[in-house]
């Protein structure tokens, strides 16, 4: 630890958070373990957010619960830290009412794919134009480590002692075969392709899906002496196979093995209040005026 | 406010509690309805569903009960007034997030339409077997405002009332009627609507950056704050400072916890309404709610025939609890009667209130159908003994 006397009023006038307008700095330090992939992924987004000059006043952040549910309370936008799984149908009902904001998910695999799974594949199949960041440790690291729907075969966790033998979900399959318009999946060090990705998912109308996967040092990577969370990072990296548009079918994740990444899926389809405005003018003609919010119509 | 005059059905209907609840709710201005089916709530889904297109607003139906109270708490804080309905099974599932909702102080309403529980209990039968559940249900220390009508014509005006009430109080306002009011067919007169005064909900009127989304000040209810105006507020179920900020000690557990139970304890004045009659100088005092309030009559018109001083309460609202007026008069009266379709919820708080100053009764039976009210006057006669 540096203990040396500084200037503090001066060192304030000059140094700068690269990601001041986009972080609550008031909450900084943040509550992460150092070398987790959560921040990369967080500075992926800000990167895309401000890439795409979007009006930050109309972009929400809704997490549920869990190491990466912590996100929304760090974002400076308008940001919601829900209940564990909730995240998407608590998103859904704000997206409705302003559906003239961005309304981005961001959070863990537990909290989206277990206890939350079946908003996961209803949001998906109603296509409503939401983007979900899912960050995928193959842990639940907030609780201590315990077995997740995605901890590979093999793999401990403080509730799989002698190894996981539940066949893990491969989530880029579930979100495209719930109909998700976009997924695409890479590793917390993929910074660039990973913030190009959250672009196309922002832009994208429709349910769009980018899962990351990311170390957790302090609980995946100790429980199964994998090395540093910096080790692993470098690990999922290096032992990355990029394959566009393949079936997702092929992306399974085995333990410590190849991890196929890339984007898999980029189609074009209506969304949730597109269909619902279409099928309301087909049945009530000209007397139906399109929904478009709280606001009104836009 | 005044009700907007496109979402009001002006005139004399014929209406079941279902249908006359959600006719309530759009005459509030409510525009986005997230439900998943469940007898004997469905109908207002169905009316809703029917009703709302044309006026600008938004059904769903959701995957499940979880969904669907995450989902109108979401469309709530995105501006729009907004509902569900559920029963028993149901509202077990909308617990979590109805904690949510209390937690974060934000205005919706919740109807039960109540059947005999416990599980999947009797989907197509009345209970009132789940009034201490919407007092306790979800997990931690926080006090509700639970409101019961006794017809379709107070399911109509109730629904406009928890809409106020949820503006004015920033939360969630629960319906606890039952299946026998909800499927019971009545004249509903639906007033003009400039005759519907309805509160509008209070946003801050600081600007950016000066403002927080729980300033709480003894003062009323903290102004909410808008999306996508630059407030850039966070909020969480943590226990949470006046920033919405989690902060995770015992110091914020008070003052959060505080401020959720004080702003119901310290308004129940505004917020209790109870309908008395013949209470002066009465040795039994019959109280009830909902659908029960009425079984009763036949049974107290025939004690008062009798001579029987008997005077009664119908508890417009069940939560908060009268405790005030219970106290005073167990002072008074006799004897207490509780009228309920359970083995005993509210009773014990007014046996609690009554505190061995008089005697106090419990006409309870497990549900399924209302009371006979040959077994609530028997209680009577043992009460004016």
């Amino acid at each position: 630890m540096n203990t040396k006397p500084v200037n503090q009023e001066s060192q304030a006038a000059e140094e700068h958070h690269p990601m001041e307008n986009l972080l609550r700095m008031d909450r900084i330090p943040h509550i992460w373990c150092s070398t987790c992939g959560i921040g990369t992924t967080v500075t992926a987004l800000a990167a895309a957010l401000e890439q795409l000059k979007l009006d930050l006043n109309k972009v929400t952040v809704v997490s549920g619960i869990g190491c990466t549910g912590r996100v929304a309370g760090y974002m400076k936008l308008d940001s919601f830290h829900t209940t564990h799984g909730r995240a998407l149908p608590f998103a859904f009902g704000l997206h409705i009412a302003r559906p003239d904001m961005k309304t981005i998910v961001f959070s863990g695999d537990g909290d989206l794919i277990s206890i939350g799974g079946n908003h996961f594949i209803h949001t998906a199949r109603r296509n409503a134009n939401i983007t979900v960041i899912c960050v995928n440790n193959f842990i639940y690291a907030m609780t201590g480590g315990q077995v997740a729907p995605t901890t590979p075969i093999s793999a401990k966790s403080a509730t799989s002692p002698y190894g996981n033998y539940e066949r893990p979900f491969n989530l880029p399959l579930l979100a495209a075969s719930s109909g998700a318009t976009y997924v695409a999946r890479w590793t917390a060090l993929h910074i660039r392709r990973l913030t190009t990705a959250i672009k196309e998912a922002i832009t994208k109308p429709g349910f769009s899906f980018v899962e990351v996967i990311a170390p957790c040092s302090t609980l995946y990577a100790r429980l199964n002496k994998l090395g540093t969370g910096l080790d692993l990072m470098k690990f999922y990296h290096d032992n990355s196979v990029i394959r566009h548009g393949i079936d997702p079918r092929e992306a399974d994740i085995d333990f410590q093995s190849k991890i196929i990444v890339g984007k898999f899926v980029d189609i074009e389809k209506p969304t949730y209040l597109e269909c619902l405005n279409n099928g309301n003018k087909k049945a009530f003609g000209d007397k139906y005026r399109p929904y478009g919010g709280v606001n009104g119509n836009k | 406010m005044k009700a907007d005059p496109k979402n009001v059905l002006t005139g004399a209907h014929y209406l079941d509690g279902n249908h006359a609840c959600a006719e309530g709710a759009i005459s509030a201005g409510c525009k986005f309805f997230a439900g998943y089916p469940i007898t004997p709530s469905t109908e207002i889904a169905e009316r809703f569903a029917r009703r709302i297109p044309l006026l600008d607003g938004v059904f769903i139906q959701m995957e499940d009960e979880l969904a669907s109270m995450a989902a109108i708490l979401g469309a709530s804080w995105g501006g729009a007034r907004s509902m569900s309905c559920t029963s028993g099974p149901g509202f077990s599932l909308m617990m979590e997030n109805f904690g949510l909702g209390i937690m974060l102080e934000t205005p919706c309403v919740l109807v039960n339409v109540q059947r005999g529980g416990p599980s999947t209990g009797l989907p197509t039968l009345p209970g009132q077997a789940d009034m201490m559940q919407a007092r306790w249900g979800s997990h931690g220390d926080y006090e509700v405002i639970a409101l019961a009508p006794d017809s379709p014509q107070e399911s109509y005006e109730l629904a406009i009332h928890a809409f106020n009430l949820s503006e004015k109080y920033r939360m969630p306002i629960l319906i606890m009627t039952d299946e026998c009011v909800g499927h019971m067919t009545e004249k509903v007169v639906i007033p003009p609507a400039e005759e519907i005064e309805l509160l509008e909900r209070k946003y801050t009127d600081k600007k950016p950056g000066e403002a927080w989304p729980f300033e709480w000040n003894g003062n009323g209810q903290p102004p909410m704050l808008p999306v996508g105006k630059g407030y850039k507020f966070h909020i969480t179920g943590l226990t949470h400072d006046y920033r919405g900020y989690p902060i995770i000690n015992a110091e914020a557990q008070g003052e959060n916890v505080s401020h959720l139970v004080d702003k119901v304890r310290n308004n129940v004045d505004d917020i209790i309404w109870l309908e008395e009659r013949d209470i002066e100088g009465a040795d039994v005092i019959m109280m009830a709610y909902g659908i029960s309030s009425r079984v009763m009559q036949p049974a107290i018109a025939r004690a008062k025939k009798e001579g029987i001083k008997i005077g009664q309460i119908k508890m417009v609202t069940v939560w908060p609890f009268p405790e005030k007026r219970v106290r005073e008069l167990a002072e008074k009266a006799k004897a207490l009667i509780m009228v309920e379709m359970n083995f005993g919820q509210v009773y014990y708080e007014m046996e609690r209130m009554a505190a061995g100053k008089c005697r106090t009764y419990l006409v309870g039976h497990a549900g399924g159908t209302v009371h006979d009210p040959e077994n609530i006057y028997k209680v009577i006669k043992e009460a004016a003994k």
